[in-house]
């Protein structure tokens, strides 16, 4: 027993001599404005960047390859944080927060399905089958694969099948948008509220017959919009209602002429996020992880 | 010595009793025809044709759009309602039939097919807008001018016919066995090469003792039985059984000094050397337990399959799974008011009461998938990498050697979609590769 202890004894304190030794002698100089970087990124992995997570990117700014608002989820708040750190100028941030729009509103009660899809729960894979089994070729497939791949778990599906961003966890890092095998999520400014839910681009007749609320290209809005703002323009193989997001001032006057109900107006984001928190505070059960419209994130 | 085959494979039951005996029956003329603009690998046709044009039988109504593209011709007389899209087919050309029957002029014998130089016997090929049948729609005339660097030594004609249910193939080996042979002896032309084969699988030995029987005269043509096992007719798996050779990783037959035919395009070849006729009619099997008198036609080019199923005395009851093809390739579809194309070889209906759609499992590593990959690929692994979203490893898992012929999903007793989520892996791969090529373009 006592051999036993006295050579482990010696053995570990020889390990702790050469381990002191090495330590100082190959000693590597890190800066330590390298490391304030990574803490200041949101350090959630995403990739948006483009580089190997957080700590890819905190190396590539540190060495001057990527720019001080190279990270897309942490805008412009993080831009002045790492720019302050690097003692550079910030960048401007006077950018508006753009947010995550669906740009289809057809649901499982709007839309129907041409035929039973029995199969990987992905909407790229069922989309590679006969365009996918909603009626609409257009539409949202609803398998919700984009929720799958939010690396923040800000998008949920709804009771009809349509995904509901969560814009308090949105980081707009676009993996989503990318991801999205009919690209139908888009980036937009918060203050928007005015949208097309729809980029059926058939005509009329065809997409109203595969959908209750698609664009049936009947060019109301576009004759009614005060602010030009409005039009029915080429896209993709066809036409549909596309609004000009830089002259839209949100009077809501197409939310009202159309007749399919395909545009609509939002609630101000910010409004909807507060009546969340005013929830919260009142019933300890409430954990807050919806944006207040009462569907229940788990 | 045992039938020539290859590594893997799974043996599904053939349910071929239920046509196999049946002769091939001209199918009523269809009221309309719908003609895709897209029945080949590669660049859609350009449509020569407008609405309200007449067109007769064979004239040209689509032209090759690249040198990966073909031809496509009109299969009935009448005129142009529209070009419109057909979901899963792409735009189509609709004509209506008006019931005269005409043949266009451009289709004429040829006096002299002995005597049409290569060049000339391509163009023709290319002019009848031939793809390959078995199912794949590789424009022949791409595959018949391989590389100078690519000597080609044997052209083997597929009559493996490996999927259930399917009988066409066998029906065209044991009716029209000198056609067979006389469409091989062009492409062995075409293609300066001096040996030829056909491989069928030994379970129709009626069509090898035919074949045999036409090709008595030609010592350089041989007929090989092969064992009857899935995927046979696979290109890859052919030439292993009937030549011991393998198609390197990411290879084409021609790097191995073959090229690969189905025998049906083998007579499309001949008609139309011979005899100036475009592809506008094809053999299509009709079957399956859902469907009341089980068929071979031989119908147009655009007939609406209902049209095939009608004539088959229609269904017997509730349909659970239509599909374009066979059981383990084909392609499912949700109506039956789509085209037969160049490449529909069958069209299966299925009761719904004789599906079995058990929920998947987790993989149990069992490795049955590796067992029966004709390729050698491991599927499992694949998959999970697919699933993972870890396209670089699918990639180097070799997933682009698959050939998707189903044989892992059909063993898998987990019954997991393998089939789904490589072919997935694919094609997020081919988007990213495209993705960058434009990026680099741009930049």
């Amino acid at each position: 027993m006592f051999p036993a202890m006295l050579s482990l004894a010696l053995i570990g304190g020889l390990f702790g001599v050469v381990l002191a030794v090495a330590s100082k002698k190959f000693h590597v100089e890190v800066d330590p404005r390298m490391d304030a970087i990574a803490d200041a990124l949101p350090g959630s992995n995403c990739g948006a960047c483009g580089y190997p997570g957080c700590g890819g990117l905190a190396e590539a700014i540190f060495e001057g390859r990527a720019p001080v608002d190279a990270c897309p989820p942490g805008g412009s708040e993080v831009a002045a944080k790492i720019a302050g750190i690097m003692g550079e100028e910030a960048a401007a941030g006077d950018e508006e927060k753009q947010i995550i729009q669906l740009m289809c509103g057809g649901g499982k009660e709007n839309c129907g399905d041409k035929y039973a899809y029995i199969g990987v729960q992905d909407c790229r894979i069922a989309k590679s089958l006969m365009g996918g089994p909603k009626n609409c070729d257009f539409g949202c497939l609803g398998l919700g694969t984009c929720a799958e791949v939010c690396p923040f778990d800000a998008i949920y599906m709804d009771d009809n099948d349509l995904p509901v961003v969560d814009h308090d966890k949105c980081t707009a890092c676009g993996i989503c948008v990318e991801t999205c095998p009919q690209a139908l999520l888009q980036f937009v400014g918060i203050s928007k509220l005015v949208h097309v839910r729809c980029r059926n681009t058939e005509r009329g007749r065809e997409a109203r017959a595969g959908c209750k609320v698609a664009c049936i290209k009947c060019k109301l809005c576009e004759r009614n919009c005060p602010q030009d703002a409005i039009h029915v323009k080429s896209f993709g193989e066809g036409t549909v209602a596309i609004i000009d997001y830089d002259k839209c001032d949100n009077c809501g006057t197409c939310v009202e002429v159309c007749r399919m109900n395909t545009i609509t107006l939002s609630e101000e984001p910010a409004a909807g996020l507060a009546a969340a928190a005013v929830d919260a505070s009142d019933d300890s059960d409430n954990c807050g992880g919806c944006p207040g419209a009462g569907t229940c994130a788990n | 010595m045992g039938a020539k085959t290859f590594n893997g494979g799974i043996y599904p039951p053939g349910f071929k009793e239920l046509t196999c005996s049946k002769e091939i029956t001209p199918a009523n003329e269809p009221e309309q025809v719908l003609i895709p603009l897209s029945q080949h690998i590669g660049a859609p046709c350009k449509p020569i044709v407008k609405r309200r044009d007449t067109v007769k039988i064979g004239q040209k109504i689509g032209e090759s759009a690249g040198f990966v593209s073909s031809t496509i011709h009109a299969s009935i007389s009448g005129t142009v309602k529209e070009i419109k899209p057909v979901s899963g087919f792409g735009q189509c050309i609709v004509i209506e039939n008006d019931g005269k029957q005409e043949m266009d002029p451009s289709v004429k014998p040829n006096p002299n097919p002995e005597n049409l130089s290569l060049d000339e016997m391509r163009n023709i090929i290319l002019e009848a807008g031939i793809v390959g049948l078995g199912g794949a729609m590789f424009p022949s005339h791409v595959k018949f001018a391989p590389p100078e660097d690519k000597p080609i030594d044997e052209v083997i004609l597929n009559g493996g016919e490996c999927e259930p249910y399917l009988t066409a193939d066998h029906r065209v080996m044991l009716e029209k066995p000198d056609r067979i042979i006389a469409g091989l002896k062009y492409i062995m032309k075409i293609v300066k090469c001096n040996r030829g084969s056909i491989g069928v699988e030994d379970n129709k030995m009626d069509a090898v003792e035919a074949l045999r029987k036409a090709a008595a005269g030609s010592d350089n043509i041989e007929v090989v039985a092969l064992k009857a096992k899935y995927p046979q007719g696979g290109e890859k798996q052919l030439i292993e059984a009937c030549t011991g050779r393998e198609v390197p990783s990411g290879g084409l037959p021609m790097d191995v000094g073959i090229v690969v035919n189905n025998v049906g395009t083998a007579i499309a070849v001949a008609d139309a050397i011979e005899n100036g006729t475009p592809l506008i009619q094809r053999v299509v099997t009709v079957t399956g337990n859902g469907i009341k008198n089980p068929a071979n036609y031989l119908a147009r080019i655009g007939t609406p399959i209902r049209e095939l199923i009608e004539q088959s005395g229609g269904y017997t009851g509730r349909i659970g799974k239509l599909i374009s093809g066979g059981p383990l390739m084909g392609a499912a579809l949700y109506s039956d008011m789509v085209p037969v194309t160049k490449g529909t070889s069958g069209i299966l209906a299925l009761e719904h009461s004789s599906l079995d759609r058990a929920e998947e499992r987790e993989c149990v590593r069992c490795a049955k998938c590796v067992d029966v990959c004709p390729i050698g690929l491991e599927p499992t692994t694949i998959m999970t990498y697919s699933k993972m979203g870890e396209w670089d490893l699918a990639n180097e898992n070799h997933v682009f050697d698959c050939i998707e012929c189903g044989s892992c999903s059909f063993m898998c007793p987990s019954r997991i979609p393998l089939i789904q989520h490589i072919a997935h892996a694919k094609n997020m791969i081919s988007q990213k590769e495209r993705e960058e090529k434009e990026k680099a373009a741009e930049a």
